[in-house]
């Protein structure tokens, strides 16, 4: 074995880490156009309403019993994490007000982003891969229909709609999780805990929420939809696409989380 | 003399350091069944998605009916597209469709129009290829191999291409089912005079289809003539693969 020169060793960490470098700038440039071109394309017709309805179905109202449980137990324990932190110093009459805030501007979105694109990213992924390796997809070209407006452009668009539905719903059940605890077990006054909670609850909040919601369903459907159609390589394919779409999604939601609130705070 | 229905010229695709396709120069003539044989992996698929379209080759040109087609988006490419048709290997039938919205899919783009009338051709088309009614509210998944192989050649002819791509037509089905498929493939090049390009390495499929076969070798055309010359091409690439001989010239 021929010892290596300490010169090389730099020269080969150096390559590995622009190595790195450009195959992310490479995904995040695919990535783009991936999305571009659908976006494009659903501007021109031919039109999928059916599948636009189709797919709303059963990424809105199908999602809805992960989102609700998700919720209303995220609700009831922030209330009583903060009704135990605060009776340490006198502010158990905070919990109203960290409830609702809390629910409505970080775990509400971020909740229900990450739920659903457990949910719905894989089963894109999945999907699309299984029609990319069995040749569903080129098949689909063949017969003169655009599976980007076919397939992708339906769940981007149902994706960006139903998130924001998803994550009011959410907030809703949140707070009502912690009403529940806050009035029966806690012995809050039910009327008190509602005008305190709409007192706190400002227009920005929920606004932020909205914008938050309809930003991870971009991505939840993006990351599905790209990893899907990028599949190659059979079952073992799939797999790999699906945990990528996964951990992708989940990524870009708790990165853009951040940067949202640091914009909208900072 | 007419222009062929479709002219290869220096076709040539890598993958990576692998050439796939390295020069393919190949024409087919208006109504004729062309039969393209080869090895596992020698490209043959392809240079069909090349046409199609669907793989976009390093250089060449690919010109039907004497447009060429390397180089076209959107509109002008659909319309371009719209003269083929493809029976892909494994069927790729739409798993989430019943079989009539299938083989109706290319005339409704997916969409879900004119039910009664697309039930109607969609069942013409699968009387074509020996299918009854039986077969059309059922899913893919439900039918045999054959059957699918038979519903994917009814999707494929339904908008009456004027060009049928056959992508291992034979591949997975018993001889019996396979001589089925081979005479419908026949009876559809003569009844609707499609020109058709078959890939196989089925030598009794392609002694029974094929007006020409052509041989694809290290990704070029190295012999094409008539059927019947098959057996005397003189070429020791020819002989050794039409007489599956694991000993020659090809390693």
């Amino acid at each position: 074995m021929t010892p290596v020169q300490p010169i090389e060793a730099v020269f080969a960490l150096f390559a590995a880490i622009g190595r790195l470098a450009i195959a992310a700038l490479g995904g995040i440039g695919r990535v783009t156009i991936f999305a571009i071109t659908t976006i494009v394309r659903a501007l021109l017709p031919p039109y999928y309403p059916a599948r636009l309805f189709a797919q709303l179905g059963n990424l809105g109202w199908l999602s809805l019993p992960v989102v609700g449980l998700t919720a209303i137990f995220t609700g009831a324990a922030l209330a009583q994490q903060t009704f135990t932190a605060g009776s340490r110093f006198n502010a158990t009459s905070t919990v109203p007000a960290i409830v609702v805030l809390g629910m409505v501007r970080e775990l509400g979105p971020v909740l229900v982003g990450l739920m659903v694109a457990g949910r719905v990213s894989s089963a894109m992924a999945a999907e699309l891969g299984t029609m990319r390796v069995t040749e569903q997809l080129d098949a689909m070209t063949t017969l003169r229909t655009d599976p980007y407006r076919y397939l992708i452009a339906p769940r981007l668009f149902a994706s960006v709609i139903a998130l924001p539905a998803l994550v009011l719903i959410a907030n809703v059940i949140g707070i009502l999780g912690g009403y529940l605890i806050s009035v029966y077990k806690l012995g809050f006054n039910a009327v008190g805990y509602l005008s305190v909670s709409r007192r706190y609850l400002e227009t920005g909040d929920l606004a932020m929420a909205l914008v938050k919601a309809g930003v991870f369903g971009f991505f939840i459907a993006l990351m599905g939809c790209y990893h899907g159609f990028r599949t190659q390589g059979g079952a073992a394919g799939v797999g790999r696409s699906t945990t990528n779409a996964v951990v992708s999604t989940f990524v870009l939601i708790l990165l853009s989380n951040f940067l949202i609130t640091v914009i909208a705070f900072g | 003399m007419t222009t062929p229905k479709i002219v290869l010229t220096d076709i040539a695709k890598a993958f990576g350091p692998h050439r796939v396709l390295d020069g393919v120069d190949l024409a087919i003539e208006r109504g004729e069944s062309l039969t393209i044989i080869g090895q596992s992996g020698s490209g043959k698929s392809v240079m069909l998605k090349c046409i199609l379209g669907l793989i976009q080759p390093d250089r060449g040109s690919i010109r039907v009916d004497g447009e060429e087609m390397l180089g076209l988006k959107g509109r002008e490419l659909d319309r371009a597209r719209a003269k083929f048709g493809m029976l892909f290997q494994s069927g790729a039938l739409f798993d989430s469709l019943p079989v009539w919205r299938n083989v109706t899919f290319a005339l409704t783009q997916g969409r879900t129009i004119e039910t009664a009338r697309m039930r109607k051709i969609a069942q013409e088309n699968l009387e074509r290829v020996g299918l009854d009614a039986t077969v059309l509210d059922l899913k893919p998944i439900e039918l045999s191999g054959g059957m699918q192989k038979r519903v994917a050649l009814a999707r494929a002819i339904a908008p009456r291409p004027e060009i049928i791509f056959f992508d291992e037509p034979t591949t997975g089905l018993d001889p019996i089912r396979a001589d089925v498929i081979n005479a419908l493939i026949v009876e559809l090049v003569e009844d609707l005079g499609v020109t058709a390009l078959t890939i196989t390495h089925d030598m009794a499929s392609a002694r029974k289809i094929a007006h020409r076969v052509a041989m694809l070798y290290e990704g070029r055309i190295i012999w094409n003539g008539a059927r019947d010359r098959l057996h005397d091409s003189g070429n020791p690439y020819v002989d050794q693969f039409v007489q599956g001989r694991a000993e020659g010239p090809i390693g």
